[in-house]
């Protein structure tokens, strides 16, 4: 199953590389990751999807923890909460193509962000599973480029990821 | 600065090896008494020393060495001590702050390659920083599931003319760092309450109860209760080997009554200790009948393999406290009857196969001295009371079978990453954590030659440590094993004459050297040996080298399944 388990850790040199490594020493695999600083410049907040069972997950969970520079984590997917991922997509747009691309960017409610006279930049927010769609809406043979962020995460409620 | 805050941490040895990147640090040693330096011949038995100091003592062990290849030098004893849980603090010296990232002189990413073999590590950006550096290292190096800890120092940093105040932190905190102390209360009801109740009930007892001081708990807590007690090869001596309700070690080269004990039990008590492949078997077929209690500091040790039915995060002693305090206040008793047939039933096993009853193995016929005689010959000769550490191979599983250690902190090997060369540093680490002690060094002519330059070491200190080396002329852990399952293809396992005279190799570095090939003279020249207190005394003693470590577990199968010889198999 997948899980997005984010990570609020000491925001150090350093840091990231141990929850990197840690998941190539044991195997794991990580599907995307995005870190940046919080509000507090000390700590830093890590979002990273995986795939694995239970016992995989509470493996990794476990051994997070155990990383001196991790303050606190949580698997965002045991409970209600909200993912976004934003994608820039690259593609060409010429002649009949243009109007049916903007049709699909209006029905994704994403926003053309660059425009040139064969090609749009497509800004596309929302979740995975929705960026996937709209790719395959699109069709690889108008795709030049396309970059994803990697999944953000917060939990729904009054539940709060801090110090 | 550093120096100073090593002082006001409290440490009396550092081993160590100098070089260009540490040489301010080196500087500062030379001008202090306090904390002394013991000059190693190679990086690696430095940590191996440390190490042992540290396994002997229960403080944490300090290493220091240079860059680059000091510091690599060093990767092999710093994984050897985070696979067996061990506090060591590792300084190494690094290229000055500028250098750094461009392949300078002896620049190796120090933090970078020790990585997954640390439980943390510091790069010092401020000579500020040292104390409170060194105070958190040495904090997490001990506690919770205790490890190796680095701090990579760039030489800039250690600069003798740039001068701060200096204050040694008194305490520290890290915010995200709480090691687990004491263990849920509801947990510790539940799991007393299974132990009562169980019928074929065993504890099983690792490295976690010596590291975590609670072998005396732990005695107490099964002398009340009347069960059996099995020590992995890390928990030797946690509990007293010599005692009636022990069974001896489990898993792969177990003993067979211990491994028999745990299959067929119901309830499994399982303390600090880590349900490692070399015990469980295949995993699936592990233990089929029992519920499990799993005691332990380390949260991901919980349920990594085996599942435990009854979990229990928190520090050895604590727990075993609680559980000792409800198991006295309980009205409720064991089932006399169900244990003292279960007792039947090993005694059985003891009977029929237990090493300890009599001797299983077969003399050989070419008359040579069997190396299990070795080791009981040492065992009565040292009166059990030694420290004995050792190499890595068939004279390691020996020794655990056959040193019956009465007392924690005695037994001293690398049981989780298994290297070879531990044995000789180690024994100079546990002689310098007790000066009047007996060491002793079980090793073979393999393992022995890994770090043989430290018999200079031994002389330097005067470390009077006694070598123990079952020369069987062959590495031979991989002959037992090309033997069972490569149609003894020795590829690899001989040396073909090239041995050295190791007792011209003794005496070449001014220490005793006595050869043993006569079973008859085995207990006086061991004697000998020890009656000399003052000196190095390596007894190489020619072993029969056909011999195999039995029982051995039959891969692939479940803990009961074992070969008991070379013939019979359960
Ligand atoms: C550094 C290292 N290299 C290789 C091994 C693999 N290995 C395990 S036991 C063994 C043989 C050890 O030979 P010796 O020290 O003579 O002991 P014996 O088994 O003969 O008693 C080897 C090569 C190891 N454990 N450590
Ligand atoms: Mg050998």
């Amino acid at each position: 199953m997948r899980r997005i388990i984010s990570v609020l850790m000491e925001n150090e040199p350093g840091s990231l590389s141990r929850v990197v490594g840690l998941f190539s020493q044991r195997g794991y695999n990580i599907e995307s990751l995005t870190v940046a600083p919080t509000e507090d410049e000390t700590l830093s907040r890590l979002t990273l999807t995986t795939i694995g069972d239970d016992h995989k997950i509470e493996q990794i969970t476990k051994h997070l923890n155990k990383l001196i520079d991790v303050v606190k984590l949580v698997d965002l997917t045991e409970g209600a909460h909200i993912e976004r991922e934003v994608m820039l997509i690259k593609v060409k747009a010429a002649g009949a193509q243009r109007a049916e691309i903007k049709r699909c960017v209006d029905i994704f409610r994403g926003q053309i962000v660059d425009v040139t006279a064969s090609l749009y930049i497509i800004q596309i927010t929302g979740t995975s599973d929705k960026l996937d769609a709209f790719l395959q809406a699109v069709g690889d043979a108008s795709i030049l480029e396309v970059v994803r962020s990697g999944v953000s995460g917060i939990a729904r409620g009054e539940k709060v990821l801090s110090l | 600065m550093l120096i100073r805050a090593l002082h006001d941490e409290g440490v009396e040895y550092v081993f160590g090896y100098p070089g260009g990147a540490a040489l301010h640090i080196y500087d500062a040693i030379f001008r202090q008494q306090e904390v002394k330096h013991i000059l190693v011949r190679h990086e690696q038995a430095a940590t191996h020393a440390a190490d042992a100091y540290s396994r002997a003592t229960g403080q944490v062990g300090t290493v220091l060495v240079t860059s680059g290849p000091g510091a690599t030098n060093a990767i092999t004893g710093i994984a050897t001590a985070y696979m067996d849980s061990i506090p060591m603090v590792v300084i190494s010296g690094q290229v000055v702050s500028e250098r750094i990232g461009e392949d300078a002189f002896q620049e190796t990413d120090m933090v970078g390659v020790s990585r997954p073999i640390v439980k943390h590590s510091f790069m010092v950006r401020d000579q500020r920083d040292i104390p409170e550096i060194v105070k958190k290292a040495y904090y997490i190096a001990a506690t919770g599931r205790p490890g190796p800890v680095v701090i990579d120092v760039p030489k800039d940093i250690t600069n003798p003319f740039d001068t701060f105040p200096y204050e040694y932190p008194e305490k520290v905190k890290i915010r995200s760092y709480t090691p687990a102390t004491r263990g849920h209360a509801g947990q510790i009801k539940k799991a007393v309450q299974l132990l009562i109740e169980a019928k074929r009930p065993v504890i099983y007892a690792g490295g976690g109860v010596v590291q975590g001081n609670g072998s005396e708990l732990l005695t107490e807590l099964a002398r009340k209760l009347n069960y059996p007690v099995t020590n992995t090869l890390m928990g030797l001596g946690a509990y007293p080997g010599t005692d009636r309700q022990f069974v001896g070690m489990l898993g792969m080269h177990g003993t067979y009554e211990a491994n028999m004990v745990m299959h067929h039990a119901d309830a499994i008590l399982a303390v600090g200790a880590r349900f490692d492949d070399r015990v469980t078997n295949a995993v699936n077929k592990f233990c089929p009948n029992a519920k499990i209690i799993h005691i332990d500091v380390d949260p991901a040790s919980i349920s990594k393999t085996v599942t435990a039915d009854i979990p229990i995060v928190g520090a050895v002693d604590s727990v075993l406290t609680d559980m000792l305090a409800l198991v006295n206040e309980s009205d409720e008793v064991p089932d006399a009857g169900a244990i003292k047939n279960w007792w039947q039933q090993i005694e059985e096993w003891r009977d029929n196969h237990g090493i300890y009853v009599a001797p299983r193995y077969q003399q050989a016929e070419s008359g040579k001295i069997m190396p299990q005689d070795v080791i009981k010959t040492l065992h009565e000769v040292t009166k059990g009371d030694a420290y004995v550490t050792s190499d890595v191979g068939q004279h390691q599983m020996f020794a655990a079978q056959y040193y019956l250690f009465d007392k924690p902190r005695r037994w001293i090997n690398s049981g989780g990453l298994g290297t070879m060369g531990f044995g000789l540093p180690a024994a100079m680490g546990a002689q310098m954590a007790d000066r009047d002690a007996v060491v002793a060094c079980v090793t073979g002519e393999g393992s022995i030659q890994m770090c043989i330059q430290e018999l200079a070491t031994c002389t330097q200190y005067h470390l009077p440590i006694k070598i123990i080396c079952l020369n069987n002329q062959a590495l031979g852990m991989v002959k037992q094993w090309q033997d069972m399952q490569y149609g003894s293809r020795y590829s690899e396992s001989l040396y073909e004459d090239s041995l050295p005279d190791f007792v011209k190799l003794a005496e070449a570095y001014g220490h005793v050297g006595i050869r043993v090939t006569k079973k008859e003279e085995l207990k006086a020249k061991m004697e000998e040996c020890f009656a000399m207190k003052d000196r190095v005394v390596f007894m190489d003693i020619a072993v029969d080298n056909s011999e195999h470590v039995y029982p051995m577990q039959i891969a692939g199968a479940s803990m009961r399944d074992m070969w008991l010889s070379k013939t019979e198999r359960t």
